[in-house]
Order: C-alpha cells, then structure tokens, then sequence
C-alpha cells in the first residue's frame, strides 16, 4: 500500500521550546556534535490503491489546512512512499 | 434561574432584564470547564446553554463560550481538530457576520480561535516547557470589548492561570497592528509566566466581538473558589460585560 509522506517543521523564525529542551539533553549523554535541534512532525497518509495526481493534490491541500499551522509551521515536504 | 455562590451572597443582583439572555457553553471531547463557564454564567444572571460540537445548530444563544481543556487530547496541535467540528462553522460565520456573535475563547477555547482564524497568531509549548497552574495577575488593556466593558482601563485583575502552550505568539508585523489598533485585551503584570511576546495574555478581534485568553476568568466568580487576595470574583466580569451588551444597557 503506498504512503504519502508529510513533512511538517516549525517555522525557522520560531522558537522551538522542544528542541531547545533537546539540544540541552544530548552532551548529558556525550553527543557533544550537534549544537541546534529542530523538532517537527511526520504525518503518513496510506492510500488504497494507486497515489494519482488528485489524491496528492488532496493530501497538500490537507497538509497545509489540518496538518500544519501555517502561523507557527511550515509543511516542508510531501512525497510518495511506495510500501 | 440565577445560580446561588456556594458561600456567601450573590455577586450579581437577581435582574429580571437577564432572564432571556442565553449564552452557549460548547463542549467537545476533552473539554474541562465547560461545567464552571456555566456557573458562571449562571452566578451572573444569565441562562447557561450547553451546546455540543457536533450541533449543526446554534440554539439562539447570544453570545458563545468556547471553555478551556485538553480537546481531542490536543492531538495534532492544541485546537486543531476542533476547529473542525460541525458548530465551528457555525460560530465562525456567526462571529464574522453582522451581527457579530459574542465569542469568548478561554485557554483551549482561545487556542481553538486562533485555529479558527478568528484571532490572529497561535499558542506553542511554554517556553519553560512545564504546566503551570498558578494565580496570575493580568491589566486589561481594552475595556471596550463585549467581554470586558464591565472592567475599568487599566484595571489589574487576578485569576487562576493553568497550562502548558500557553505561549502565544505572531509576527512582529501581526503584533504591532494587535497593538496599534488597542486588540491586546489583557497583558500579563508582574510575571510572565510563559514567554508569551510582548507579556499578551489574551487579544480582540477588530469588533470587539471575539475575545480569547489563556488564563482563567470563570474560575474566579465566587468568593472562596477563585484567587483569595482579591476576593476571588475578578473573573466575573467578563460574564456580566457580555450580559449587559445582550440586554443592551449599562448595569
């Protein structure tokens, strides 16, 4: 069954709470590399049956009105996944 | 029907003028205090109206308040799912239209407005991560609202404030018009306890009509219950501004 994947981040101008939480959290465990830590969402929408253009275009139309926020998010990615 | 305080006198005089003046409380899974948004409706003489997500109507209610909780869960992001249900639409179209419906949005309930596109910006995760129930003083900033013109300009009130997104933020374009056109309707005093910009607790829209904020006036309206220091009623105006608009005089 093929999936359409949607990618969902917060805003590069907002401040993200979680990641900030995250990046904190790593050196206590000795990932001493990373020096920022963006959290966002994955959202897989499964398709029966065959992802046609219609349906993509229903699956962007969704990501950007339910799926995301568009105050706060960005959708950053919607491609087809083939199970 | 004016409902009695636990202790205590009535805070607001019996007035037959109220009698008809209904307010719809919406419920939705996860919602919390719809049940105290009616008392308190009720402790300030108006009718409380118990409206369902899944109405498709409104019930002739005049004014609307959209109660604060945790509905659906906040799956997906705090009112989002909500913002869908089949009385939204309803509400929506009430509080854009001419007559311009009454809304107020309360914690869940101004997160709901704000994915609804009735308010302007959002709420994201406080920005000390944690769910902070405390007593929060709060200047309203515009008394001209339907929800706030029982209070003087100026005036400091003190509620109960509990949340976790309660961080409320837009563009700094976005908040400079919420401030040149007088829409920040209530600012944090003394504490801001979540990173919201610029300390707003709660916003207007352009009419006046539709009013949200985070924290909690219907848990303030009776002497015992709410914040002590201040008697515990502070909330109850925004109840009575909405009433006396409906009947469509001064108190």
């Amino acid at each position: 069954m093929p999936r359409i994947v949607v990618d969902v981040m917060p805003k590069p101008e907002i401040l993200d709470p979680q990641g900030k939480a995250i990046v904190g959290a790593l050196p206590r465990l000795g990932f001493t590399s990373f020096s920022a830590v963006r959290q966002g969402k994955r959202f897989e929408l499964t398709v029966d049956g065959e992802v046609t253009d219609a349906i993509l275009a229903q699956a962007r139309e969704a990501a950007e009105t339910l799926l995301s926020n568009p105050v706060i998010e960005d959708v950053v990615n919607v491609e087809v996944v083939e199970a | 029907m004016t409902e009695l305080p636990l202790i205590g006198e009535a805070p607001v005089a019996a007035d037959s003028r109220l009698d008809g003046a209904k307010i719809g409380v919406v419920t939705f899974p996860g919602t919390l205090d719809d049940r105290d948004a009616a008392r308190a409706v009720r402790l300030a003489g108006g009718t409380a109206v118990a409206l369902w997500h899944a109405d498709t109507e409104l019930a002739d209610v005049d004014a609307v308040v959209i109660p604060g909780g945790f509905s659906y869960g906040d799956y997906l992001r705090a009112g989002a799912i909500s913002r869908f249900a089949p009385l939204m639409s309803k509400i929506i179209d009430a509080a854009n239209s001419d007559a311009k419906l009454p809304v107020l949005g309360i914690c869940n309930g101004f997160q709901i407005l704000t994915e609804s596109h009735l308010l302007p910006g959002s709420m994201i995760k406080n920005d000390h991560l944690k769910f902070l129930c405390r007593d929060q003083v709060l200047r309203v900033e515009n008394n001209t609202t339907a929800w706030t013109a029982d209070y003087a300009a100026g005036q400091e009130i003190l509620v109960p404030l509990k949340n976790q997104d309660g961080q409320y933020i837009a563009d700094e374009k976005t908040l400079d018009e919420l401030e040149g056109e007088g829409r920040v309707a209530f600012r944090y005093v003394g504490f801001n306890p979540n990173g919201s910009r610029r300390d707003i607790a709660g916003i207007t829209n352009a009419a006046g009509n539709v009013v949200g904020l985070m924290p909690h006036p219907e848990h303030a309206v009776e002497s015992g219950f709410g914040p002590e220091s201040n008697g515990g009623t502070d909330g109850l105006g925004f109840f009575t501004s909405v009433l006396n608009k409906i009947v469509g005089g001064a108190k």
